[in-house]
């Protein structure tokens, strides 16, 4: 329930974790239905969150306010705030475009645009850069590595990024989210649809993204949120049951209710 | 009492067949027709149809300036219609959540698609011909337009439709506006399928007769003025086919031929695109 989270004990060198986003009161309503109840809590800069619980707990819900996803949907709507760098990103006056260009989101299913692999990656940068030609080319290359993708990827960048294999489709999409050079990345249980060799590649690129980005993963695997992550948060109908560092999560949670879910006595 | 197996395999026997004989029973019908043309129409399809003019009767002719007609018109109400039709069904399929102007569009759409194309000539006849006092190639292309519009607007709504939300979100995760949301990402993955609709909607106009009758009517002659009477397969061949003339009755078979081969060339040129299309995702 806390919001705050004690420093990590394995972390050697005390180290001063920033906020990146802070929650405030947040309550999110699909029409009349209450989704998500006052959720408050924060997101540490350059590190790993992770939110788990039960399908339709509201751990893609709360995800999906930190970019304002549910705008897309006319009866969605949110109450409370969210700082992103202390400004209110819920208010009316934010600019959804900027916001976006911030916060990049991956999903669940890989989601290549239908086109090249090269302008799957350009697209979301010329939205915000006019680039010259060498300078887009040192970028795809710069995201493609980054996404791990490059020596796979490299000599069939003209080739339509539908034909690459599932793992690959979604190490495309999360080098496109991260081209725009955003400062936080959502995963909305971004290996899901994978099998076992891609999730382990996405897990170790999750780990070496989180040098340069804030990353928040939402995920139904457990022993996913227990590798990748350094805080995590059990959701259960809409509230927030426990945050915290993961290792205490996982090993000596303070709820009787996380305990069930993670021992897998429920849900 | 038989065991479950055996029963299951009788019942897929018997639905099995009851469906190959319904098959059978569309496809027989199918052949007839096409069998009769061909047997028809391939002997009087000589080069000289393609050289001359509609005769009169007893003397020799062809379809030329039928064809010219109908490719014409075709082409002017398919251009007339098809970025009405995509752009309404965009509207539709992207916009359409919100609001009661979609669901009116929509429904009105529906009945548009399935008004008798009588009507439609009627139509064009009372607010286009009347007024300027002749028929002419373009009140046809008008009606023809008529007839696009509903059913590109259905395709390009569906197609459009197909095109999974997650595709949306992650463009809008982006940070694109919508306008490039739908001109880069939704119609570009839809583009097949509209392509497919507007050939299906080429293949619809190019053997209607009805509104022509009372919009481009005929035309003896070339004639490559829009603003006249304009001669076109349909009716050449209604009117031809009616007469006593066998000549006459030889052409129209010949017409009727020429009909169904490019509608039915262009109905597996588009299913043939569909599929490729499809199979690439």
């Amino acid at each position: 329930m806390n919001a705050e989270y004690t420093a990590n004990p394995k972390v050697t060198a005390p180290k001063i974790i920033a906020k990146k986003i802070i929650v405030r009161d947040l309550s999110f309503y699909y029409g009349d239905f209450c989704a998500l109840k006052n959720i408050n809590l924060s997101i540490a800069e350059k590190m790993v969150t992770a939110f788990i619980g039960p399908s339709g707990c509201g751990k893609s819900t709360l995800l999906r306010t930190f970019n304002r996803m549910y705008q897309l949907y006319p009866k969605q709507k949110a109450a409370g705030e969210i700082l992103l760098d202390g400004e209110n990103i819920l208010d009316k006056k934010q600019d959804l475009n900027t916001l976006r260009a911030k916060i990049g989101m991956v999903f669940q299913k890989p989601t290549p645009f239908p086109m090249s692999i090269y302008d799957n990656i350009a697209f979301g940068v010329k939205l915000y850069e006019r680039l010259s030609k060498n300078d887009m080319d040192e970028r795809v290359e710069w995201a493609l590595r980054k996404a791990a993708l490059w020596n796979e990827a490299k000599d069939i960048l003209r080739q339509s990024g539908t034909s690459l294999s599932g793992g690959q489709q979604q190490r495309l999409c999360i080098a496109r989210a991260i081209a725009v050079k955003p400062q936080v990345l959502l995963l909305d249980e971004p290996t899901s649809a994978l099998d076992p060799i891609s999730t382990a590649h996405i897990e170790k690129l999750i780990d070496e993204l989180k040098e340069d980005f804030t990353i928040v993963i939402v995920t139904h695997n457990m022993q996913q949120a227990a590798r990748v992550s350094d805080y995590t948060a059990y959701m259960y109908l809409g509230d927030l049951i426990e945050f915290g560092d993961t290792s205490v999560v996982f090993t000596n949670p303070k709820r009787k209710e996380t305990e069930d879910y993670i021992t897998g006595r429920f849900g | 009492m038989l065991n479950l197996y055996t029963r299951r395999r009788i019942v897929n026997a018997v639905g099995l067949a009851i469906s190959m004989l319904a098959m059978a029973f569309g496809l027989f019908w199918l052949c007839w027709i096409l069998w009769a043309l061909l047997e028809h129409g391939l002997p009087a399809l000589t080069p000289v149809v393609f050289a001359q003019m509609t005769p009169p009767p007893g003397s020799s002719g062809g379809l030329l300036n039928a064809i010219a007609g109908s490719l014409a018109m075709t082409l002017v109400g398919t251009l007339i219609g098809t970025p009405i039709g995509i752009l309404a069904g965009t509207y539709l399929a992207e916009f359409g959540q919100r609001g009661w102007l979609a669901p009116v569009t929509r429904f009105i759409n529906d009945v548009l698609l399935s008004a008798p194309s009588i009507v439609i000539g009627l139509f064009v006849y009372e607010i286009y011909v009347i007024r300027v006092k002749h028929f002419s190639g373009w009140a046809g292309a008008l009606a023809l337009s008529i007839i696009v519009i509903p059913i590109v607007i259905r395709t390009t709504e569906n197609m459009l439709r197909l095109v999974p939300t997650t595709l949306r979100e992650a463009a809008a995760a982006l940070g694109a506006p919508q306008w490039k949301i739908i001109n880069f990402i939704t119609l570009r993955a839809a583009r097949a399928g509209i392509i497919t609709g507007v050939m299906l909607a080429i293949a619809r106009i190019s053997g209607e007769t009805a509104p022509l009758l009372f919009t481009a009517l005929n035309n003896q002659f070339w004639s490559s003025d829009m603003d006249q009477p304009m001669a076109n397969l349909p009716v050449v061949i209604f009117q031809f086919a009616m007469s006593p003339y066998e000549d006459w009755q030889k052409l129209a078979w010949a017409g009727a031929l020429l009909i169904t081969l490019s509608v039915l060339t262009l109905n597996i040129l588009a299913r043939v695109l569909f599929r490729q299309k499809s199979a690439s995702h």
